[in-house]
């Protein structure tokens, strides 16, 4: 189903020139993702987050971002300027954040951050701007729109709160959305609400999304392909859902140590870590 | 050994009033690990908390060994309940040495030989004696954990509550420390009280489980019955299947409609969807 690659990335890294010595989060990763759910696994510190932060350009100083190959449409994403840059992110690439509680503005409502979201990337008149993000809290189904559109952040559940910011990230008809780890805040039965939403639009709108976690049961499931991380590098890529299928140690030993209701071992395997994954 | 009836813990008052455990009970059997399953907001910590104390009793009773507990609890309660707490990066205090966070419960109930228990608890929970001067920031999550762990066992209590010891860690780390905590129990005959939100943990340790919705029991089950998969609740069952990944068009029927608002089926939700899409072309096959 892939037909043009949206986001090539060839040999990213990013570094960290910190006091104690240089930290390299994400140690050349490449791969292509056209109108497809791609999926991210790893565990903490594998760089997972990272890599979609460098995407966007959101890398923390003193961070460095380094790759022989960028490109979003065919837009140099590291030769772009910091306009063209601006103009892309939210307008035509959005992010998911993992926490609602963090990443939204405590001071103003779910709202008029979603209008605010909308004037910046279009010449539209708040009326306007209003009536579209009312349609996606409805998208995003949300029961009562007009609710929560005056609801503040704290005021708002967490499954509330992510569905307004995916409403509020796809505002604005992205091309592409990266979601870091969308759904980990959530609970079990509204996290499946959260994952058929972000599904439902990737297919209607033919959007490319790239879903990281680290629950690799929930993304080899959700996802087209999955890349599997470790240590900042991609350990070996999969196809949709051929769990059993992962030929990397690393890959195989993250599922075995996960216990399952069918039955598990006592006591779980436990992950024997290869210094060679990491080298 | 521990015995609660008819339970019940409120919060607040007047308008502000939340009923979060609404006439609970249950039985847990020495040396049993027995688990609290819930999503958020289901009530399954504040009963933990109840029980040590952290939470409002209004309603009913809990006994510990037959003897109902006091209020305040006295120092002979806690010789005998600790509690193990979710997130080891908030339960260590950030500027106490690993030695000074494990002497503390030595100290308040006035035991002798720190140094030596001190030592063998950081052994029992495999940290060896270098960790001792550390500070807790020096350590990774499931080190922390670990520390927290022999905080809790360094009394030596009969009943350790645990309360999702494992999910702030990664995956590797958590088959480390339920590995860890189910040795722990056969070693020394614990009692536990689990509360997780992830069904697959629960049914790991615990054999009886009781499953928690709105404050209230939604079924009282065991292990067994679910990997047979023949829990008597839809609640459960929907649990279940949540816990094994996004289940694509085929399960959306299985899911009730009041979960999921108005539109189950996101095929239909086309009409949701505002007009102005610019690409709204199906997916193809």
């Amino acid at each position: 189903m892939t037909q043009r690659s949206l986001l090539e990335v060839e040999d990213l890294r990013v570094r960290f020139h910190l006091r104690t010595g240089l930290v390299e989060a994400v140690r050349g990763v490449s791969f292509k993702v056209g109108k497809e759910r791609l999926g991210i696994v790893g565990e903490s510190g594998s760089g997972k987050s990272q890599t979609a932060r460098a995407l966007l350009g959101l890398t923390p100083p003193p961070g460095e971002v380094l790759a022989n190959r960028l490109t979003f449409d065919g837009i140099d994403l590291l030769a772009a300027s910091r306009r063209t840059l601006r103009a892309l992110r939210g307008g035509r690439m959005a992010m998911v954040m993992q926490d609602p509680k963090y990443s939204l503005n405590p001071v103003m409502t779910l709202g008029a951050q979603m209008v605010e979201t909308y004037l910046a990337h279009t010449r539209a008149g708040i009326r306007e701007a209003k009536e579209k993000a009312l349609a996606m809290l409805e998208a995003v189904r949300l029961r009562d729109p007009e609710r929560v559109f005056s609801l503040y952040p704290h005021e708002a559940s967490g499954g509330m709160g992510q569905r307004a910011m995916i409403a509020m990230m796809l505002i604005t008809d992205p091309d592409f959305l990266i979601a870091d780890e969308p759904t980990s805040a959530l609970d079990v039965t509204v996290q499946q609400e959260v994952l058929r939403i972000l599904d439902a639009l990737v297919d209607e709108r033919g959007m490319g999304l790239i879903f990281i976690s680290h629950d690799l049961r929930l993304v080899s499931s959700f996802c087209d392909r999955v890349l599997v991380m470790y240590g900042g590098k991609v350990m070996e890529e999969l196809a949709t859902g051929n769990l059993s299928d992962a030929q990397h140690p690393y890959t195989r030993g993250l599922m075995n140590c996960l216990p399952a209701i069918s039955g598990s071992a006592h006591p779980l395997p436990t992950l024997e870590r290869d210094p060679e994954w990491a080298r | 050994m521990i015995d609660i009836k008819d339970l019940s813990i409120v919060f607040g008052s007047g308008r502000l009033r939340v009923e979060a455990v609404k006439g609970l009970d249950f039985h847990v059997e020495e040396g049993e690990a027995f688990g609290l399953v819930g999503e958020s907001g289901s009530g399954k910590s504040t009963v933990l908390r109840a029980i040590c104390g952290l939470a409002p009793i209004a309603r009913g009773s809990i006994s510990i060994n037959g003897n109902k507990v006091t209020e305040p609890r006295g120092r002979q309660f806690y010789s005998t309940v600790q509690m193990v707490f979710q997130d080891p990066y908030g339960s260590l205090h950030p500027r106490q040495t690993i030695d000074r966070i494990l002497s503390e419960p030595l100290s308040i109930h006035g035991q002798r030989d720190q140094d030596l228990r001190i030592v063998a608890a950081l052994e029992e929970v495999g940290l060896g004696p270098a960790y001792r001067f550390r500070y807790p920031h020096q350590l990774s999550g499931g080190q922390r954990q670990r520390v927290a762990i022999a905080r809790a066992l360094i009394l030596n209590p009969k009943i350790v509550l645990l309360d999702e010891p494992t999910s702030a860690l990664d995956a590797s780390v958590q088959a480390e420390i339920l590995n860890l905590l189910e040795r722990l129990r056969t070693e020394r005959g614990l009692t536990y009280i689990l509360v997780s939100h992830d069904l697959a943990v629960v049914t790991h340790l615990c054999r009886r489980l009781l499953v928690m919705r709105n404050g209230e029991m939604a079924e009282l089950t065991d292990s067994s019955t679910l990997r047979r998969g023949q829990p008597a609740s839809a609640y459960t069952r929907e649990l279940i299947r949540a816990t094994q990944g996004f289940a694509r068009a085929k399960a959306l029927s299985a899911v009730p409609r009041r979960i999921c608002g108005k539109a189950a089926d996101p095929l239909n939700s086309a009409e949701h969807m505002h007009s102005g899409g610019k690409n709204t072309r199906p997916r193809s096959p």
